[in-house]
């Protein structure tokens, strides 16, 4: 750790950060991924609980399911659902990125367009599948 | 700027020896993306997995969750995501906690958390396969 207060430190003036920039779709989308990821991190211990709940008896599984039903549980999931698929996208785009390719001025904002678009509209298919799934909307 | 006709222009902190300051080298940034490209495939069979058992009764999700196709897609998602999100955790830690102590104590947590839930997940897959 630098001491600031060292004579032997000058303040050099430092770089550029967020708050100076106008805000950009890609940087955005960049902010988000990182958020989705991080929701995913805690989003992960659903999962768990239900292969834990399965694993551990048809008491335990009505739960998971009792949970699923609620809305709290019904909005935890679908934020859930939208943070993976939009995790995933854009982490397709980071591959795409990371091999050289897409980064032209058209190129990438089509490819942030299309990851914030494709996340919600798949996210919304999945949800009328799995509503369909259930039996139709209750 | 030295004026020699065949200066070296690069500074003796360019010369990294080794793996670099992380002793690792790029172990890191690859890993994340190996893990990525694994989780593409395995987070869709995975999404279809859960979307099929919605409404199913516990008896239903234990069979199907418990036979081996599913049991081992599962057990590689499971793997692969804890492995990435390990990783990920620890760059967002990287990034944001800037006290020594504090930082080593929440990479700590990071890794106890991703182990404990990955050996979770795992040993629940495993007691629906084998039936203990």
């Amino acid at each position: 750790m630098t001491d600031v207060d060292s004579p032997r430190v000058k303040h050099r003036p430092l770089s550029p950060h967020l708050q100076i920039y106008q805000p950009m779709l890609t940087m955005m989308m960049s902010i988000v991924h990182r958020i989705t990821g991080g929701a995913l991190y805690f989003g992960v211990l659903l999962l768990v609980w239900w292969l834990i709940a399965a694993a551990a008896g048809p008491n335990a599984y009505a739960d998971v399911q009792w949970f699923m039903q609620t809305l709290v549980g019904r909005l935890i999931l679908f934020g859930y659902t939208w943070a993976l698929i939009h995790h995933m996208l854009g982490g397709i785009r980071h591959l795409i990125w990371d091999a050289g390719y897409g980064f032209g001025p058209a190129e990438r904002e089509w490819l942030t367009v299309a990851t914030l678009v494709g996340s919600v509209g798949i996210t919304i298919v999945l949800w009328i599948v799995g509503y369909l799934m259930m039996g139709g909307i209750r | 700027m030295n004026d020699e006709p065949h200066a070296n222009l690069r500074t003796p902190l360019a010369r990294v020896r080794h793996l670099g300051a992380a002793h690792s080298g790029t172990r890191h940034f690859w890993h994340q993306r190996l893990t990525s490209v694994a989780l593409v495939p395995l987070s869709l069979i995975v999404i279809f997995l859960v979307v099929s058992l919605l409404g199913r009764n516990h008896a239903a999700v234990v069979q199907i969750l418990g036979s081996s196709p599913v049991a081992i897609v599962i057990l590689l998602f499971i793997a692969a995501s804890v492995y990435h999100m390990w990783l990920g955790m620890q760059v967002i830690i990287e990034d944001y906690v800037h006290d020594e102590l504090i930082k080593i104590v929440t990479l700590m947590a990071n890794t106890f958390f991703s182990v404990a839930v990955g050996i979770t997940g795992i040993f629940a897959i495993l007691k629906l396969s084998f039936g203990l």
